[in-house]
C-alpha cells in the first residue's frame, strides 16, 4: 500500500511510531501527483522540492521528540490562502504573478502546526463558482469519473484529497465551496461556524460568509484539522472570541436518543438517487438510536432554501465588487481585462446591486430576508440537535454543464445556501454512490459554535457506513 | 449685498494615534521616507484585514462630545467604493448613516450656534507625487506617477456642519476653534502645514434673509464645494472669491452650476474641477470585515469624563477666578500647555504670595520657554525680581545729595512746577545701587531733600 491513501490520523500515528519518515510519506504523495496530475488538473502550483525540504525537517524534528499535530503531514490548500513567497493566483490570471509577503493565518498555524505543503490546489477563479470550470488555468475533473466535474470552487483540493494525492487538504466556503465538492468527490468536507476560523490572508470572495475548513478522507481527521485551524486571530475583526473545544473529543459519544431535524423543504427537486441514499441513511441514524424529525412536525416553518438564492446572490455580489475593486490594474502586473467571464458579470451585478436608487431594494431587503433566516434556523435548532439534508441536489455534472449558466453555482448550492448565510456549521459525509459510479454526499448541520456536535453525528454515522472507504480507480 | 452667503464645512482632522486605523504601522509618516510604514492591511493585498483601532475610535467620540454631538450607541464602519490611485482597496472605510457622533454645535463669540451635522471616523489615503524622474537605464527623463503608501490607512476624523456660516469670518473662527479643541484633547497636532487639518467649504447665495437655521427648502437650488484647502488664510480667500463669482452669475440672471472647484495658490482664485453630473455614486455598504460597534452609555460617560476642560470654559473660569483681563485670559488659555502651566504656577505662587496677576504679566512679558522651565522656578524669578535690598538710609541719603549737586538743571525744573522730572532723579539715584532698591524709599528721601532745601 501506498502512504499517500493514508487518513490524517492514520499517517499521524506511523509517524510518531518511526513506521515511516516524512520524507517517505512526501514521496509516495508527490508520486501520486506526478501520475494523476496530468488527467485531474487538482493543483495550479506544486512545491515539490519545497515540500521534501519540509518532509527533511520534519524527519529531523519527530526524531528529536517533537509532537506538534501535523508534524510531517503532506496537505495541499486552495490557492486563495495567501503562501509568503509561493504565488497565490485564486486560479485567476489578474493574479497569476501574485507571490505574497504574507501567509494567511490559517497558513501560519498548519505551518507551526508542522505541515508539508504539496502545493496549492485549483479552485473556480476567485472561487466565483461550483465546477472549477471557471478556473483561468482550466477545470479540474472528477477522480471519479473525469468526464465529470469534482464541484467547487473547493473542487481542486476535493479531486486531490479523493484521488489520494494528499493525507488531506484545506478549502474554503463561502456557500457551498468545500460541502458540494467534498459531496461530488465522496469526501469529508467541514464548512465550520462563520468566524471560527480566521479569514486573514485569505483572497476574499463573499467577506461575511468566507470560511476556510478542512476536507478529508474521514470525520476525524476533519476534527483532527479543526483543532489546528479554529481560534481567535487578532487580525481578523469577524473571527470569535469563544474559546476553542477538543473537536476529537465528543466524537465517540452515542448519539442515541439526540434529534435529528429533516424538512421536506430540502428534498424538492433532490435527483431520486440521492433521496434513496437519504432515506438509507436516515435509518442508520435511527439504528444508531437518534430520533428523526420532520421540523414540519414541530410546528417549524422554513422558508424554501430556493429563496437563500436570491438572498446570498445579492449579498455576495455586491461583496465581490467591492472585494475585486483592489485589482484595479495598478499592482499586481495585469489589468482589468484579465478578469474572467463570471468575475466580471459579479462585479457588473454586484456594482448594480450597491448603486444608488437600488439599495434600498437589493441589498437592504436581502440583508432582511437574512436575518430571517438566521431566525428560522435558531427557532430550529432550540428543538433539534442538528439538521440534516442531501448536499446537492444531484451527484457531480459532465464537465462543460457550467458554461452559458451564469446561475449554476446557485442551483448546485441552493441546499448548503440557508446554513452558509446564517454563518453556521455543516459537514459533508460520503453517504452512496449513482447506478453511474458517482458520489452522494449528505450534510449534517449545526447550530452556532456546534462543530463538535455535527462531527459526533458526522462520525458515528461513518463508523456504520463503508461509503467513505471507497477508493476511486484512476 | 442683495444675497446672503450659505456656508457650510468638512473638515478632516488627522488623528496622532501611535498606529494607523485598521493595522499596527506607525501613523508617523510626516518626512519618512515612502512606503516604508506599510504593510499588507494598509497595502490593501489580497486576503489582509482591518481591524479597527480603538484608540482612534475613543478620540473620535472624544471630539464628538467636545461638540456637543449625541453619540450613536450602535455604529458601523461602511465601505465607500471609488477608483483612485492613491485608494489601494479600490475603497475607502468610512461611516455613512450611523457615524460616531451626530447632531452637536459650537458656539461663536458673537452668539451665533453653528450646528455639526455629524463626527465620523475614516482611513486617509495613499500620497501621490507626480515628478520626472531620470530612469535608470538611459538618460532619458520621464513623467511618472509616484505613490507612498505611509499614509494609507492613518486615522482621519471628518466633522461637517450643517450650511449655518454666513461669512468667511465666521467660518475662520470656527476653525480656530476647532483646532484649539482637538489640541485640548492632545488627538491632532492639527498643523495646517502638515495637512493635520484639511478643509472644504460649501458654499452658495441665497436670496432669502437669514432666519436663523435654514430648513432644507430654504437652500439656494446648487452648491458649489472647494477641496482640500489647508491654510485658514486660503479658506477666507476662496470664501470671498466665491461670493464675489457667484453674485457676478446670480446677477446676471443665470445659476451658478452645481460643481467641485479647487484653490489656486498662485492665481489667487478657485478653479472648477468637477460638475456634478460627474459626481460619483459610492455604493456605500456595510464593511463586513469589521462587525457592527456596541458602546453602553457608561462607556461613552468614561470617555465623556477624560474630556480636559475646553478652552471656553477654561477662558470664563480664568476670568472670573484669577480677576484676569480678557486680554490676558485669551492669551493664556489659546494654548492648554500654557493654561496648565499658569495654573500650576498659580498654586506655586500662592505660599509665596504672587499673585496670579504677577504670573500672568509674567508669562506673557517675559514669554519663557514654558516647555523647559518649571512653574515654581518661574514663581522664584518673580520672588527675586521683586526683592529689595535693605540699605543703609544715611549712604542712600549721601548718593541722593551727590545726584542733586550733578543735576542742577534737574533740580530747578522741578522747583519751577515740572514735577515729572522726579523720575528722572530716581533713575539716577537707582543706577548707583548694584541690586534692586525700594522706589518708594528713595522717592520719599529725594522729595523731601527736594523740598528741604
Amino acid at each position: 500500500m501506498s502512504l499517500n491513501t493514508l487518513t490524517l490520523k492514520e499517517a499521524a500515528t506511523g509517524l510518531s511510531e518511526k513506521e515511516f519518515s516524512s520524507v517517505e510519506l512526501t514521496k509516495d504523495c508527490l508520486q501520486r501527483i506526478k501520475e494523476t496530475e496530468s488527467t485531474l488538473h487538482a493543483l495550479v502550483t506544486l512545491t515539490e522540492s519545497a515540500a521534501l525540504e519540509e518532509a527533511r525537517r520534519a524527519d529531523e524534528l519527530l526524531a528529536a521528540g517533537n509532537t506538534q499535530p501535523l508534524l510531517g503531514i503532506p496537505l495541499v490548500i486552495k490557492d486563495n490562502f495567501s503562501t509568503k513567497g509561493v504565488t497565490t493566483t485564486a486560479s485567476s490570471n489578474v493574479l497569476r504573478d501574485y507571490v505574497p509577503p504574507f501567509d494567511a493565518t490559517v497558513v501560519e498555524k498548519l505551518k507551526n502546526a508542522g505541515m508539508v505543503m504539496l502545493g496549492k490546489a485549483n479552485m473556480d477563479a476567485f472561487a466565483h463558482g461550483s465546477s472549477t470550470e471557471t478556473s483561468d488555468f482550466g477545470a479540474s475533473k472528477n477522480p471519479w469519473n473525469t468526464d465529470f466535474l469534482p464541484g467547487g470552487s473547493s473542487g481542486g483540493t476535493a479531486a486531490s484529497v479523493a484521488s489520494d494525492q494528499t493525507i488531506a487538504g484545506i478549502g474554503s466556503e463561502t456557500a457551498g465551496s468545500i460541502r458540494q465538492p467534498a459531496g461530488w468527490c465522496g469526501i469529508v468536507g467541514l464548512k465550520p461556524t462563520y468566524g471560527r476560523v480566521s479569514r486573514f490572508g485569505v483572497v476574499a470572495m463573499a467577506s461575511s460568509t468566507d470560511s476556510p475548513g478542512p476536507m478529508t478522507k474521514t470525520v476525524e481527521d476533519s476534527a483532527l484539522l479543526l483543532n489546528v485551524l479554529a481560534g481567535n486571530d487578532p487580525r481578523d475583526a469577524t473571527s470569535s472570541p469563544k474559546p476553542v473545544e477538543d473537536y476529537t473529543k465528543n466524537l465517540r459519544n452515542p448519539i442515541k436518543g439526540r434529534k435529528i431535524g429533516i424538512s421536506a423543504k430540502y428534498l424538492e427537486d433532490v435527483d431520486p438517487e440521492i433521496i434513496l441514499s437519504f432515506e438509507e441513511a436516515k435509518k442508520v441514524f435511527e439504528k444508531l438510536g437518534a430520533t428523526i424529525v420532520d421540523i414540519a412536525d414541530l410546528g417549524i416553518s422554513i422558508l424554501d432554501p430556493k429563496y437563500s438564492i436570491s438572498v446570498y446572490t445579492i449579498l455576495q455580489r455586491a461583496e465581490v465588487s467591492s472585494n475585486l475593486a483592489r485589482l484595479d490594474g495598478i499592482r499586481y502586473g495585469s489589468d482589468r481585462e484579465s478578469f474572467g467571464e463570471e468575475a466580471k458579470r459579479r462585479i457588473m451585478l454586484g456594482t448594480y446591486t450597491l448603486s444608488a436608487g437600488y439599495y434600498d431594494a437589493y441589498y437592504k431587503k436581502a440583508l432582511k430576508v437574512r436575518t430571517l433566516i438566521v431566525e428560522e434556523f435558531h427557532k430550529m435548532f432550540a428543538q433539534v440537535d442538528c439538521f440534516f439534508a442531501p448536499t446537492s441536489p444531484s451527484p457531480a455534472l459532465p464537465i462543460g454543464s457550467s458554461k452559458n449558466h451564469p446561475m449554476f453555482g446557485e442551483m448546485a448550492d441552493v441546499l448548503v445556501e440557508p446554513s452558509s448565510i446564517a454563518g453556521l456549521p455543516g459537514i459533508n459525509i460520503p453517504a452512496g454512490f449513482s447506478k453511474a459510479g458517482l458520489p452522494i454526499g449528505l450534510q449534517i448541520m449545526g447550530s452556532q459554535f456546534e462543530e463538535a456536535s455535527v462531527l459526533n453525528f458526522a462520525h458515528q454515522f461513518e463508523t456504520a457506513t463503508e461509503w467513505h472507504l471507497r477508493k476511486p480507480t484512476l | 449685498m442683495k444675497y446672503t452667503p450659505v456656508i457650510g464645512l468638512e473638515v478632516h482632522v488627522e488623528l496622532k494615534t501611535a498606529s494607523k486605523m485598521f493595522c499596527r504601522c506607525s501613523a508617523d509618516y510626516f518626512g519618512q521616507k515612502p512606503n516604508t510604514h506599510t504593510c499588507p492591511v494598509c497595502l490593501g493585498l489580497p486576503g489582509a484585514l482591518p481591524v479597527p483601532n480603538a484608540k482612534a475610535i475613543e478620540w473620535c467620540i472624544m471630539i464628538a462630545l467636545s461638540l456637543n454631538c449625541e453619540i450613536n450607541l450602535l455604529s458601523k464602519f461602511d465601505r465607500k467604493n471609488y477608483f483612485y490611485p492613491d485608494l489601494p482597496k479600490g475603497y475607502q472605510i468610512s461611516q455613512f448613516d450611523l457615524p460616531f457622533g451626530k447632531n452637536g454645535l459650537l458656539t461663536l463669540e458673537n452668539g451665533k450656534k453653528i450646528r455639526i451635522r455629524r463626527v465620523h471616523m475614516e482611513e486617509d489615503t495613499a500620497k501621490l507625487s507626480h515628478q520626472t524622474v531620470t530612469l535608470e537605464a538611459g538618460n532619458h527623463e520621464e513623467r511618472v506617477s509616484l505613490i507612498d503608501f505611509n499614509r494609507s490607512g492613518v486615522p482621519l476624523v471628518e466633522i461637517v456642519t450643517e450650511p449655518d456660516f454666513s461669512d468667511a469670518a465666521e467660518v475662520k473662527e470656527y476653525l480656530q476653534k476647532l483646532q484649539q479643541i482637538v489640541r485640548y484633547l492632545d488627538v491632532s497636532n492639527a498643523d495646517m502645514d502638515r495637512g493635520d487639518m484639511r478643509l472644504e467649504p460649501n458654499i452658495s447665495l441665497s436670496d432669502l434673509p437669514v432666519t436663523g437655521e435654514r430648513k432644507e427648502s430654504e437652500l439656494p437650488k446648487y452648491k458649489v464645494e472647494v477641496k482640500n484647502i489647508n491654510s485658514f488664510r486660503f479658506v477666507e480667500k476662496a470664501i470671498t472669491f466665491e461670493i464675489a463669482r457667484q453674485e457676478k452669475i446670480l446677477d446676471s440672471g443665470k445659476l451658478p452650476p452645481q460643481e467641485t472647484r479647487g484653490w489656486n495658490e498662485t492665481k489667487n482664485e478657485t478653479v472648477s474641477q468637477r460638475m456634478k453630473e460627474e459626481a460619483n455614486d459610492y455604493r456605500y455598504f456595510p464593511e463586513p470585515d469589521i462587525p457592527p460597534l456596541h458602546h453602553t452609555a457608561s462607556q461613552i460617560s468614561s470617555i465623556r469624563d477624560r474630556v480636559p476642560e475646553l478652552p471656553d470654559a477654561k477662558f470664563s473660569r480664568f476670568l472670573h477666578e484669577y480677576s484676569l483681563s480678557k486680554y490676558d485670559t485669551e492669551i493664556l488659555t489659546r494654548e492648554k500647555m500654557t493654561a496648565d502651566f499658569f495654573e500650576e504656577a498659580v498654586h506655586a505662587g500662592k505660599e509665596h504670595t504672587v499673585s496670579p496677576k504677577q504670573i500672568a504679566n509674567w508669562i506673557i512679558n517675559k514669554k519663557p520657554n514654558l516647555a523647559d522651565v518649571l512653574p515654581a522656578s518661574i514663581v522664584k524669578e518673580i520672588l527675586q525680581s521683586n526683592q529689595v535690598e535693605v540699605i543703609d538710609e544715611v549712604a542712600l541719603k549721601e548718593v541722593i545729595k551727590d545726584v542733586l549737586e550733578k543735576n542742577t538743571k534737574a533740580v530747578e525744573d522741578y522747583k519751577s512746577g515740572k514735577e515729572t522730572v522726579i523720575m528722572f532723579l530716581v533713575g539716577q539715584v537707582m543706577r548707583n545701587f548694584k541690586t534692586k532698591i525700594d522706589v518708594a524709599l528713595v522717592k520719599t528721601q529725594l522729595l523731601e531733600l527736594l523740598t528741604n532745601n
